[in-house]
């Protein structure tokens, strides 16, 4: 049977991840995965599914968004609430993670239809400016929240951990500034694979069927798209929001890996890192995405020494990759080179 | 109202608009019947393609009125005017250059296939079932103009012609009771245009509908319309047959005018 491409690249995109976890397990049984690396399993799993999702934003919908750490913060800190609080009614850890990521998806979901409504309507760049500004916010409220446990429930303040009046019994989940404190980090490798391929079931599925052609359409020319009869706000709110919801899952994956994590984690950088992995690895393309955001988390890990220099190396690639992709000589030259292997592979078909 | 206002698709009255001090459009009023091919033409400027842009709001009129299907479209966004009935192509054409052509046809036929985003996500029978029978519709649809065979290409990869045609056929996948056509034969060639003009009467005949186009090229006009507005500064100065324009004098004075000095 002849395969669409776009099934073909489905599929590739599944092989990689189940091949990535193939050659993890094989490096584990043998004693052969360092310390070092295998504390980074769950950050590049958790970094791979922010750039799938970013991308589906910037690369699918054609709208930039500054902010996406705000989501995957509020996805975080939300999970984290629901996996401590359901520690006892909810002993397996697999299940509390399940419904820790379901319920950070959520969250951050309704953040995204929050900022989506008002802003999606209009026409021009202003969620890039507004997603920036959300980014700080989050930030900015989740450092003077306080959240603590007891007998009685949830409490919350904006003060301190005083004034939340907690009972005898009662813990404090998260602390202000210091953000989530003693954590039981229940996030596994299998888990976060498993969040992967769904994620990319969901995006890959929702592009390649009615709803993503519409968005691309949208994305290419917005009046032809509307003189056929395809409503705007409604397609960039499904790509926004779902992208906000999968951020939101893959912040949960993320924090849960940890005993401590603070809000200032998710900040303007981790942002912009994010976007970083989504214009190297190639503005729409899923697979550019997935390979970009392993190899950019796992190599300063890998050089350690160079770790310092790490945002000013980004900085660098970024804008030598912006300069090749504005420069006409060079876009008609890695075209060329495109077209070529398109031909190509035409011909094997 | 008329009788022959009551049975068409679409009625116009005292429509006009102002860009700041301009008066691009002003008392355009027509009746097209549910059946008609329609010219509109005008010299460069005349206000042809903001005509166009009003009927299918991509501007909102200064004044007047548009009943299509007897609705008032006063209210309805570009969007709800298609599903209303209406679809069109453009002057300077506007196809999803990075899509294929079966795409950009599919997109046309979006309002028509009746399958969610959570069907296309986790890929219920739905999906399958309309999907092919969009597959199905779009090969119909493109072999008018016998471009099945091209579906997998890249619309922006397409000669100029076929481009033109691309955009006819998206627009037809909306299923619009009317069309309006925005210099379908610009860049064409001669043989080009006498086999689009042969496909506009065919589309007519088999969808039953009406289509109002914009066209410069007499012959195309003057052969398959079978009524033609004339503007002018925005302005309706002739209506009639083919032969009647012909022989209209201010229509003559307004194409030829400055030629006739010249000479
Ligand atoms: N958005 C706009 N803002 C300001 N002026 C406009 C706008 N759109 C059209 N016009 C003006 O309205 C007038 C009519 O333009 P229009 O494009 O409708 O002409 P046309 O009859 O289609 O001409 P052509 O045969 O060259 O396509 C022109 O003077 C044009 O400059
Ligand atoms: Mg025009």
């Amino acid at each position: 049977m002849k395969l669409k491409k776009h099934t073909k690249i489905s599929f590739l995109n599944y092989g990689i991840v189940i091949l990535f976890f193939i050659v993890v397990q094989i490096l584990a049984s043998g004693g052969m995965l360092t310390n070092s690396l295998r504390g980074q399993l769950i950050p590049i799993l958790s970094y791979v599914i922010m750039a799938l999702a970013l991308n589906l934003v910037v690369g699918i919908s054609g709208e930039l968004s500054l902010g996406h750490a705000g989501f995957m913060s509020v996805g975080a800190f939300s999970g984290v609430v629901v996996s401590m609080s359901l520690a006892g009614s909810i002993p397996d850890p697999t299940l509390r993670l399940f419904c820790a990521i379901l319920v950070g998806a959520l969250f951050a979901g309704i953040a995204g239809v929050l900022i989506g409504i008002p802003v999606l309507r209009l026409n021009g760049d202003y969620l890039a400016i507004v997603t920036l500004a959300f980014g700080e916010i989050i930030k900015n409220v989740l450092n003077c929240l306080y959240v603590g446990v007891d007998g009685s429930g949830l409490h919350m303040s904006f003060k301190d951990t005083a004034s939340l009046g907690l009972a005898a019994d009662g813990k404090v989940l998260i602390n202000g500034p210091m953000g989530a404190t003693g954590v039981t980090k229940i996030s596994t490798f299998m888990g976060g694979t498993i969040l992967l391929i769904i994620v990319l079931v969901i995006i890959q599925n929702l592009v390649n069927s009615r709803t993503g052609l519409a968005i691309m359409a949208i994305r290419d020319n917005r009046i032809a798209a509307e003189a056929s009869g395809v409503p705007v706000t409604r397609h960039k709110m499904i790509a926004f929001v779902t992208s906000a919801a999968i951020a939101g899952a893959a912040g949960a994956l993320y924090a849960l890996n940890y005993s401590t994590i603070a809000p200032k984690k998710f900040d303007f950088n981790t942002s912009i890192l994010i976007l970083v992995f989504v214009v190297l690895g190639g503005i729409g393309n899923m697979t550019g995405s997935i390979i970009a955001a392993a190899l950019l988390t796992i190599l300063p890990e890998l050089l350690r020494k160079f770790a310092d220099y790490r945002m000013l190396i980004y900085a660098i690639v970024l804008i030598l990759v912006m300069i090749a992709g504005n420069n006409p000589r060079i876009r008609s030259f890695l075209d060329g080179i495109g077209k070529k292997a398109k031909k190509e592979g035409a011909g094997n078909e | 109202m008329s009788k022959e206002q009551q049975d068409a698709i679409l009625v116009t009255s005292h429509l006009g608009i102002d860009f700041g001090g301009l008066t691009a459009v002003d008392e355009f009023n027509i009746s097209i019947a549910p059946d008609e091919i329609k010219g509109l033409i005008g010299p460069n400027g005349a206000g042809k393609t903001t005509i166009f842009n009003l009927l299918t709001k991509v501007y909102q009129p200064s004044r007047g009125r548009i009943l299509l299907d007897g609705k008032d479209t006063r209210s309805m966004s570009p969007v709800q005017v298609n599903h209303a009935g209406i679809a069109r192509t453009f002057q300077n054409i506007r196809l999803f250059d990075k899509l294929t052509v079966e795409e950009n046809v599919r997109i046309g036929l979006h309002a028509h296939v009746k399958y969610g985003m959570f069907s296309g996500i986790f890929r219920l029978p739905a999906f399958w079932k309309e999907e092919k029978r969009a597959h199905e519709r779009t090969l119909e649809l493109l072999d008018i103009f016998g471009m099945a065979d091209m579906a997998g290409v890249r619309a922006d990869s397409l000669p100029y012609g076929a481009q033109r045609r691309l955009e006819i056929v998206r627009a037809l996948a909306t299923e619009p009771k009317l069309l309006l056509l925005d210099e379908p034969a610009a860049g064409m060639n001669p043989s080009e245009t006498e086999e689009l003009m042969k496909n506009i009467r065919k589309i007519r005949d088999e969808f039953k509908i009406a289509v109002m186009l914009i066209e410069h090229d007499m012959n195309l006009v003057m052969g398959i319309c079978e009524n033609i507005v004339v503007v002018n500064f925005g302005k309706i100065i002739a209506e009639g047959t083919p032969t009647e324009i012909q022989n209209n004098p201010q229509v003559i004075e307004a194409y030829l005018g400055g030629r006739k000095e010249e000479n």
